[in-house]
Parts: structure tokens; sequence; C-alpha cells
């Protein structure tokens, strides 16, 4: 069947992938044909995860991303990729005047730092086969609006936005490509960290859909894409908001 | 820990206060109540009384004197 969408053959990396939107971007790449590696740090969530991936070509590698060393042994473990999902990371809020730079590195070294040096290996130990996609977890945050409290994290998602793009100039030479997709909120365990269950019903007023996202939602938007079907596509950021950002 | 030093530190999270802060008064209906004044009375307690308050927890709160019990408790 004509399916410019499958990821039939294709080795794709997966962070964070014990929670939230990596557990299902993990299931989704797997349904669709892939061999999936997924890292995170808890090993009895990653073995749960793989359990629920289709086929059983599948594996895991232990990672914690906050330190530059594992990342490079990590990294160094993998076979080439034909993609990356980056998807670790960690949500929180802190008002402006409550910032500190203890919070703000812990903050960084998670959403920003892991995926540039994570890119950068990948790169320098030659991990990517030619056509291969990298896409960013990014969000709507901070690349296309804001919110009380939201400071550290959305200044991270910039900072990954931009370096999206230019990983996507640079890389391109290679014939890899770089997307992120960016979501507004999300049904994970880690909305938890950021909000109760009276914010949120009142929250969902501000979206048009009336609805958070789906963890499996986001995930087919990182399938699209890995996917063949976006082969000339790099630099993008792919919003996916429930409206969100209309209003 | 005494109430009138934890209402003035709470009453010093709101830009412009015009309503005398009470140990009955409930907080969320006084005018200019929002969620940054929500957060920065969660980044005091943790700064001035080392307590980190579990949302859920401070959510079931209604009073300043509730809070103030609630924050008592965790010390």
């Amino acid at each position: 069947m004509y399916n410019p969408f499958s990821l039939e053959g294709k080795t794709i990396l997966v962070t964070g992938a014990s929670s939230g939107i990596g557990r299902a971007i993990a299931i989704e790449c797997s349904k669709m044909g892939a061999t999936v590696i997924m890292t995170a740090r808890n090993e009895t969530r990653l073995q749960e995860v793989l359990r629920q991936l289709e086929g059983d070509r599948h594996r895991y590698i232990l990672a914690d991303l906050s330190e530059e060393e594992a990342i490079g042994a990590l990294v160094q473990e993998l076979p080439v990729l034909d993609g990356a999902v980056l998807n670790a990371g960690i949500m929180g809020l802190t008002p402006v005047s409550a910032i500190t730079a203890a919070k703000l590195e812990q903050m960084q070294r998670i959403n920003l730092n892991a995926p540039i040096l994570l890119t950068r290996q990948l790169a320098k130990q030659k991990k990517l086969a030619n056509g291969a996609s990298i896409v960013f977890m990014a969000s709507a945050a901070g690349v296309y609006r804001t919110s009380v409290g939201n400071a550290i994290y959305a200044t991270t998602k910039c900072g990954l936005d931009a370096f999206m793009r230019t990983a996507a100039l640079e890389l391109a030479g290679k014939g890899i490509r770089c997307n992120s997709v960016n979501p507004a909120m999300t049904e994970t365990e880690a909305i938890a960290a950021v909000q109760d269950a009276a914010m949120k019903e009142k929250d969902l007023a501000n979206y048009p859909l009336r609805r958070y996202g789906k963890p499996e939602e986001v995930a087919q938007a990182a399938v699209y894409l890995l996917s063949d079907a976006t082969r000339w596509m790099t630099g993008t950021a792919l919003k996916i908001d429930g409206g969100r950002t209309l209003v | 820990m005494d109430i009138q030093k934890f209402i003035e530190n709470f009453a010093e999270q709101f830009d412009d206060l015009n309503t005398e802060l009470k140990p009955e008064t409930r907080f969320r209906e006084v005018e200019g109540w929002t969620s940054l004044v929500a957060l920065l009375v969660i980044t005091m307690v943790d700064e001035e009384y080392g307590v980190v308050l579990p949302p859920e927890e401070m959510r079931k709160t209604q009073t300043i004197q509730e809070l103030f019990d609630l924050v008592n408790s965790k010390l």
C-alpha cells in the first residue's frame, strides 16, 4: 500500500521515552514500522514502555542526559540512525522575581543543553544517515506565546527553536533535516507540575478546540517529520495547539 | 511562626492591595488575586519558611489562617 508516512526500515532514537509525549512517540513509531531505541533515566518505566511497543525489535539505553559525558557515551552505543526525536524535557513555574541561577541552570540543562549536545555528538560521531531527520520537542510556549510563571521554560524553548533552525542550516549539506514540534498543553503526567484541576478547567476556555492535546496526537506530528513525506522540510516549527495561539 | 508576620509577607505579594488581610480572609476572593500572586505566595513560603507547598494541598485552603496552618504543619 502506498504510504509516504511509513517509518518502515527506519531506526529512530527517542529521548525521554519513559513517559508522556516521549512514550507516545516511541509507541507510534513502532506502530509505523520503525525500530525504536528509547532512552530515559528510569529503567522500570522504560521496561513498561518497551512492552507497549509493537514488535520485538526495539530496545532501550539508560542515560541521564543532564550529564555531558553520559550524552557522549549514549551516542557511542547507538547504531546509525534515520531519525531522532529529542524530546526529554521538564516543566515548572517560577515567577520572574523568584528566578535564581540554580533554577535557570536546572531547566536549561535538560531542556536546552541536552538536545544541543546530543545533536553535536550525533553529528560528530557520524550517527546520522544521509536523509536523517532530527525532531526537537519545542513548545507553543516561548516560540508563539507565553504565560505567567513560564519565563524559564519559555526561554529554553525559544533557545531550542533558534538551535533547531541553525542546525537545520548547518546539517543540510549532509542531507540531514531538523524540525520541531511545538505543542500547547498536552495531557501528560508532567502538567501536574504547572497546574491543578481547577486551573485546567479555566484554561480550557482558551482552547478553540476545547481540550488539551493527546500525547499520541503530538507523537503523530513527530512521525510526520520523521517520515519521507517531509523530505523537503527543514527548519520548520510545526505548531500543534488546538487553536490556542489564535486567541 | 507568627501569623501577623505571615500576613505581612502574604500582603507583599500583591501589586496593589486595597483590602485589609485578616486570618479569616478568604484570600482567593481578594481583589488583585491572580495566578501570578499564587505563584509568588508559593515562592514566599519556600523562601521565608523553607516549605514547598504542594499545589493540590494549597488548593484546599480557603482562608489565610488555613494556609498558615498548612505551612505550620510542614515546618
